[in-house]
């Protein structure tokens, strides 16, 4: 146990060191880029130069990053360019957003996503089986945008039932609860689809194990054989690709957001790496690495304690 | 030599592709995209970025124009037939350069081994394990975006997971029978990762592309809708949604239609994956 633990934050420091760096170089390698971008395009060569030296900015490229590192470790991780403000006060803001928007969508896909794979691959080629499956294949073959345009077409154009925009300022007399309704509808249909096909799949092979078998001949109901002795070991290979569905659900919700012009995370890095608000970009890239590497390590040992035979 | 992919009986596991429901709709679907594409010149009624704003006024769908017009009087249904050429030209391109240089990773990191093999697995771990979308964002809003960037993003980020697969398989491969007898014959490596080993994977890799080619399709879709895809003012899909989508409320055909034409072409690769699965061929 130990030792796994130790192997995950070795590799969590290597790719925050890797992913850090990378952005890092990328965008201040040329030394007067980070003060030009302060000063805007009207400021003369000579104040750009004057900044690039006060802020220190001239020194080789190792000696800063060392020193940027030092500082976000203790937990500074700059000045935005664009807000004018600390990093980790914007930062924390849409992240907030996010999360309430990733949490919501991810308590709709998991149960969802269980119901409809268990129900297909209980009974592998039956017609409830093959709608399931291609049903699942199409709505994951909408990108998330066109989903949303779908959707919006639907919901907001027709029918006027939702609003088109999910700012979350109560504006419009919609609620902020109505405004979520299409952004997490959107990431549970693209999201669901895949986690579908995945518990699909597990279901298929665990119920042609030798043990289902002796279970229906030992004359159980097919419904207890297959809620008490297949959906248990059926979820244990879905469970680390659920864990794994937060990249997903990033990639998602970079686009839901900007469709519905959601505050988020999401939308506030893709906003920033237009601006090149340099500061914000850097720590946006290590947040999304963090993150990612500890859902990683999440699932990893979800794996563990639901398949004793790993844990031995 | 043509590689032994393309020897033998591929043919006859073309023709198998009738069998399967999934894989016969994905195909047509997938063929009736290639020859709008390819004739677009000839059948589309209107030059792509002409701009005719006086038919602004009826931009909805009508006998001039059978889709509509967009939000600056462009013939609708001329753009989508021209906007289907990049998106068919990047998406495979895209996926030929990740599976070979994807291949390669994994070969060299299954056959040799080693403390090169274990820096190409863990480089790959890193890539795979970060939200690649915050990637393409910061690298293409650096570099700029066109079509080569694109391809070029796209092959590098893509290229990990066909390593990983490639990998394991070489890891089991490199054990055979047939392996060691061309170790016997003294053959170079190159030549028993790309001949012996290499083409005994390309079952799962070939299931593999196709879906890729679909999240291809997906992603430059994407690009284009978050502003950082092709460059205006030519046609692309994702690009078009992105115009229009604010629109919605007063003109929803002009966001509705590039959707469409989007969604049926992921749907076509991805039906021809699912049915490629059905009929066993990843074996």
């Amino acid at each position: 146990m130990a030792r796994f633990v130790a192997k995950h934050v070795v590799f969590l420091l290597l790719t925050l060191f890797v992913v850090s760096f990378l952005v890092f170089t990328l965008n201040e390698y040329s030394p007067g880029a980070v003060a030009r971008k302060i000063l805007g395009a009207y400021a003369t060569q000579e104040q750009v130069d004057l900044l690039t030296k006060q802020m220190g900015l001239d020194r080789p490229l190792l000696v800063r990053y060392v020193d940027y590192v030092r500082a976000a470790a203790s937990g500074d991780l700059g000045q935005s360019a664009r807000f004018k403000a600390p990093v980790r006060e914007i930062l924390a803001k849409h992240l907030a957003n996010t999360a309430l928007l990733a949490s919501v969508a991810f308590a709709c896909i998991v149960p969802l996503s269980m119901l409809l794979g268990v129900a297909a691959g209980m009974r592998e080629g039956s017609r409830l089986d093959r709608g399931i499956l291609i049903a699942s294949t199409i709505v994951a073959s909408i990108p998330e945008f066109a989903l949303g345009v779908f959707l919006a077409t639907v919901f907001v154009v027709w029918l006027g039932w939702l609003p088109g925009t999910a700012t979350l300022v109560a504006g419009g007399g919609w609620s902020a609860a109505a405004q979520l309704v299409l952004p997490v509808a959107v990431i549970v249909l693209f999201d669901a689809g895949y986690v579908v096909s995945m518990i699909r799949a597990s279901m298929v092979e665990v119920m042609q194990r030798p043990y289902i078998r002796t279970a229906v001949l030992k004359g159980l109901s097919f419904r207890r054989v297959v809620l008490r002795h297949a959906v248990r070991n059926a979820m244990i290979t879905p469970i680390t690709v659920i864990m794994l569905q937060i990249n997903y659900l990033v990639a998602g919700v970079v686009v839901v957001e900007t469709v519905f012009a959601y505050p988020g995370f999401g939308r506030m890095m893709l906003e920033a790496a237009l601006f090149k608000d340099i500061a914000l970009v850097e720590a946006g890239a290590l947040v999304a690495a963090l993150l990612a590497v500890v859902t990683n390590l999440l699932g990893d040992l979800a794996y563990m304690l639901l398949d004793p035979r790993i844990r031995a | 030599m043509l590689p032994r992919v393309l020897r033998g009986g591929a043919w006859r596991r073309v023709a198998l592709v009738g069998d399967s429901a999934p894989a016969t709709v994905g195909v047509a679907i997938i063929l009736a995209w290639v020859m709008l594409a390819l004739l677009a010149p000839l059948i589309a009624p209107y030059p792509p970025n002409a701009s005719d704003l006086s038919a602004l006024a009826h931009a909805t769908p009508s006998r001039t124009h059978w889709l509509g017009t967009d939000h600056l009087g462009r013939d609708l249904l001329s753009r989508i037939l021209w906007g289907a050429r990049p998106v068919l030209v990047i998406a495979p391109l895209a996926v030929l350069g990740a599976a070979a240089f994807g291949s390669l990773l994994g070969l060299v990191a299954g056959y040799r081994g080693g403390w090169i093999g274990l820096v190409i697995t863990r480089a790959c771990d890193i890539v795979l394990s970060f939200p690649v979308i915050i990637l393409y964002m910061i690298i293409l809003a650096h570099f700029g975006s066109s079509a080569w960037n694109i391809i070029a993003v796209l092959t590098l980020t893509k290229a990990p997971i066909i390593a990983r697969i490639v990998r394991g398989m070489t890891l089991d491969l490199r054990e055979r029978e047939y392996v060691a007898a061309a170790k016997m014959r003294g053959e170079s490596s190159l030549y028993i990762m790309l001949v012996e080993i290499l083409p005994n994977a390309r079952g799962p890799l070939f299931v593999d592309m196709c879906l890729r080619t679909g999240y291809n399709v997906i992603i430059i879709g994407v690009l284009g809708f978050l502003g950082i895809g092709l460059p205006p003012p030519d046609p692309d899909w994702g690009g078009m949604v992105k115009d229009t989508y604010g629109m919605m409320m007063v003109w929803p055909h002009m966001a509705l239609v590039p959707c469409a034409a989007i969604s049926s072409l992921v749907v076509g690769f991805n039906l021809l994956a699912v049915g490629l699965r059905e009929l066993g061929l990843r074996d």
